[in-house]
């Protein structure tokens, strides 16, 4: 098989070979981004299947009430690792670091980022966070079990080995935080000639609202997670109530990174939906304008939500009514992406390839999973459903269903164009519906399971509800089934697939000017453009 | 490459004028937080904070000299930390 | 025409002040439990803001004035040329910074040594406004000495890079944005300053 591969990077030309250096190392020390974007989509992607295996080991114990396959201990460690891992390890780095760095400075027609050797030192406190991590599970007290959030006083006392995975966690966090300056800086001061503000194509504008998520939201959480390692080494008691802390301050702060980091994590989905739907209909998209601002608008309000994550915290009732208030807000923004994105469908040749399927899908999803969210949104129900596994399905629907299905619509409409080979459609198309079918036999079914009052965090349950519990773990099985079909077929089609050559989709982004794949500085000569990025006039 | 040669040099004497201010503002805050003012008195030391953070981001730091980008993207970040500070103090005032 | 990043200056500084930026937050996550902490505990934070030496705090701002003043003639001599005397400069930044750690070494060593520090047992016996305002305090002046020491590293390389030729009139944006970082520096503490050592 190495052969075979070594033998298919030499044929592939563009980024591949041109620079003439094709060993390990012309890899992890590439500048190049779309070397980077590589080694992210490998790496954040190898963290996304470790923690889809712990996924389903929750759900195997979930499947009937009592001890299935492990203890309450075990069970705690399992779900704090796999919320980490996807989160931190996978879908905050995965998309501004995978697809952002290989697609975004080719859309705007620039060479590069503007700072490529920070860029590969992104990478690399990504991997090395992420070895202290995993170093934090098989040291120490063992791997953590507060839950991804480390809400304090647990964290600060647990035996467990927080404050390694902490730190790892900060590492990461200071990547993250390169990424965003670096990709600010690279719209701003490296679009090629003609290309606009007004012309920039909506996924970089999506990564440019998220860029500045991270470099405004990230330093808080590097600044908690540095007071939790304090408080669990030094005893600085800032969150102890004993020693006159707030425990509710820590949630205050960890909050207001990561309820942004939530739109870290859905933005550039959102951005990768309104490139692809108006490619698969042959239609500009519908309100280029209101889109790019729904962006902005998401960034700005997602910042000033956090505390609808405390409504039964005890904190303060006016504070309560505020973010109530100020949650449905974000509703606005969000819903004028979704009905742009239908009314670019309306009357739309539409050719259902499978980027546009998990695109499609995705607008179901998310808005399934938005709409729950108002539910929580509201402080009456959400005290109600809190700590449920309703919360569980709301937010899988957006994160999973959202921003996981958009990642995997990118890799199906992106990754071809730069491995010049393609993946096998009927088995996308298979892939696709298993996927979409267990995804929602699974989470709504657990958004039942939590309207019912099952509690989230337990590995134990009342006997009524092991019948639905059982459902969803079959659901489980029939979305990994899918998620199987679709690795291989990838797998096997980015390598050893049909040549994947031109712009078989039509798209009027730069990147489908270029060779296929893209050689080392992206284009022969600096393009210069003329028409927006949904013209699709000049083609046909 | 056109536009960022504008590069400003600052004369030492206004840099040294700056300093002077600072450090005048400085004995000035000494000397007013020495002062009974009661509760007016953590306003007057951040009030001349500000002033003093003002200086030294026009001056010692140039942005004067900067274009508008810099200036508003400065006060967008400021506006987020005022921002998380004060909602969360809808909690801490009416809890 | 945007293709030589190596000769952006605006694209360069444009980034450095991103990052300030999230210095700006980072240390705002702990102004925030400050204010947060000194609604809830007037009192006892004037209390223990008497403890602390405001004679040594005041002579650290003037210190780091100094330095940063040092820092921005640093950046106006290189423009003009003045190579050596930039460097001399950078070195006066550097002794200011070295003088402003000796201060809180003595300041730190004397809390330390009345057994105030984080989690010690006079402490955790005191009343809890106490506990916290000093935790802030080492926690604040700690993180903000850490990024004083950082700075000196990040001056000092790039003072010899001045001296070897490296930074000069046409290419000092090495130099411009390591002064940005230290001017950073002497903004936080412009506000550590006050709140912890005047509010009494």
């Amino acid at each position: 098989m190495t052969s075979n591969v070594q033998r298919s990077d030499a044929t592939r030309g563009g980024f591949w070979s041109d620079s003439g250096k094709t060993g390990l190392t012309s890899w992890i020390f590439s500048t190049d981004h779309k070397r980077i974007g590589l080694l992210y989509l490998f790496s954040t992607f190898s963290f996304f299947l470790v923690a889809v295996v712990l996924g389903l080991l929750l759900r195997i114990e979930l499947m009937a009430p009592g001890r299935t396959i492990m203890g309450p201990q075990t069970y705690n460690a399992i779900f704090t690792v796999h919320g980490v891992m996807m989160i931190f390890l996978f879908i905050i780095p995965g998309f501004p670091g995978a697809f952002g760095n290989l697609v975004m400075p080719i859309q705007i027609g620039a060479r590069d980022v503007f700072f490529p050797r920070l860029n590969l030192l992104s990478w690399w406190l990504y991997i090395i966070g992420a070895a202290i991590i995993l170093t934090s599970l098989f040291t120490g007290g063992g791997p953590p079990d507060t839950g991804w959030t480390f809400y304090v006083p647990f964290s600060a006392r647990t035996g467990t080995n927080v404050s390694l995975a902490v730190f790892g966690v900060f590492v990461v966090g200071f990547s993250s935080i390169l990424t965003g300056l670096n990709f600010v800086t690279t719209i701003h001061r490296l679009r090629c000639e003609g290309m606009t503000w007004g012309r920039l194509p909506l996924f970089v504008w999506s990564l440019y609202a998220t860029a500045w998520v991270q470099i405004l939201a990230t330093p808080i959480l590097a600044i908690t997670l540095v007071l939790v390692m304090a408080e669990r080494l030094l005893g600085t008691g800032l969150f102890e109530p004993a020693q006159g802390g707030d425990p509710l301050m820590y949630q205050h702060l960890f909050w207001i990174y990561s309820h942004p980091a939530v739109y870290i994590m859905i933005l550039p989905a959102m951005g990768v939906i309104s490139d692809i739907i108006p490619v698969f209909s042959r239609k500009p998209i519908f309100g280029y304008k209101m889109i790019a601002f729904s962006s902005l608008a998401i960034a700005a309000f997602g910042s000033l939500v956090w505390g609808h994550h405390m409504f039964t915290s005890g904190m303060s009732d006016t504070a309560i009514l505020v973010f109530s208030f100020l949650t449905f807000v974000v509703a606005i923004p969000s819903a004028i992406k979704v009905f742009n994105w239908i009314s670019t469908l309306y009357k739309g040749s539409i050719s259902l390839d499978a980027p546009m399927l998990f695109a499609l899908s995705f607008i179901l999803l998310f808005s399934i999973g938005g709409l729950s969210g108002l539910i929580l949104g509201a402080a009456a129900t959400d005290v109600h459903v809190h700590d449920t596994h309703f919360v569980v399905g709301h937010f899988h629907y957006v994160i999973f269903g959202g921003s996981g299905f958009a990642f995997f619509a990118s890799m199906h409409y992106w990754l071809p164009k730069f491995f010049g080979r393609r993946y096998a459609e009927k088995p996308a198309v298979i892939a696709w519906v298993l996927m979409f079918t267990g995804f929602n036999v699974m989470y709504f079914t657990m958004q039942v399971l939590g309207m019912e009052g099952m509690p989230r965090r337990y590995y134990d349950y009342l006997p009524e509800f092991a019948n639905l519990n059982l459902v969803a773990t079959i659901g489980s099985w029939i979305l990994v089934t899918g998620l199987v079909i679709m690795l291989v077929n990838l797998f096997r089609g980015l390598l050893w697939g049909e040549p994947f050559e031109g712009n078989p989709w039509g798209g009027a982004t730069l990147e489908w000017s270029t060779a296929t794949p893209p050689p080392t500085e992206n284009f022969a000569e600096d393009p210069v453009v003329t028409h927006g990025p949904y013209d699709f006039t000049q083609q046909d | 490459m056109t536009m960022n040669e504008q590069h400003h040099t600052i004369s030492y004497k206004s840099l040294t004028g700056t300093w002077v201010a600072l450090v005048a503002l400085t004995a000035l805050t000494v000397a007013a937080t020495r002062l009974d003012l009661g509760g007016y008195k953590v306003l007057t030391a951040l009030t001349i904070a500000c002033i003093k953070a003002g200086l030294v981001i026009a001056i010692f730091m140039h942005m004067k000299y900067e274009g508008r980008l810099l200036r508003w993207l400065l006060f967008l970040a400021l506006v987020t930390l005022a921002i998380f500070i004060g909602l969360t103090f809808f909690d801490v005032l009416y809890r | 025409m945007t293709h030589q990043p190596h000769t952006d200056n605006l694209g360069a500084r444009l980034g450095m002040w991103l990052f300030l930026f999230t210095e700006l937050l980072l240390f705002g996550g702990l102004f925030l439990l400050y204010a947060v902490y000194f609604k809830r505990y007037p009192h006892e934070f004037a209390v223990a803001g008497t403890q602390l030496n405001w004679v040594m705090g005041t002579a650290n701002t003037v210190i780091l004035l100094t330095s940063s003043l040092c820092a921005a003639m640093a950046v106006t001599a290189v423009q003009r040329g003045e190579s050596r005397r930039a460097v001399g400069l950078i070195g006066g930044t550097i002794l200011c910074a070295a003088g402003f750690m000796t201060i809180k070494y003595f300041e730190w060593s004397e809390k330390i040594g009345h057994g105030i520090y984080p989690g010690s047992a006079h402490l955790r016996g005191g009343v809890p406004g106490e506990s916290v305002f000093f935790s802030l305090y080492f926690m604040t002046t700690g993180i903000h000495g850490l990024h004083v020491l950082i700075g000196c590293v990040l001056l000092a390389v790039i003072g010899f890079k001045i001296t070897s030729g490296a930074v000069t009139a046409e290419n000092y944006n090495l130099l411009e944005n390591g002064a940005l970082y230290w001017h950073l520096v002497d903004l936080i503490w412009i506000f550590i300053f006050p709140l912890y050592y005047l509010i009494l």
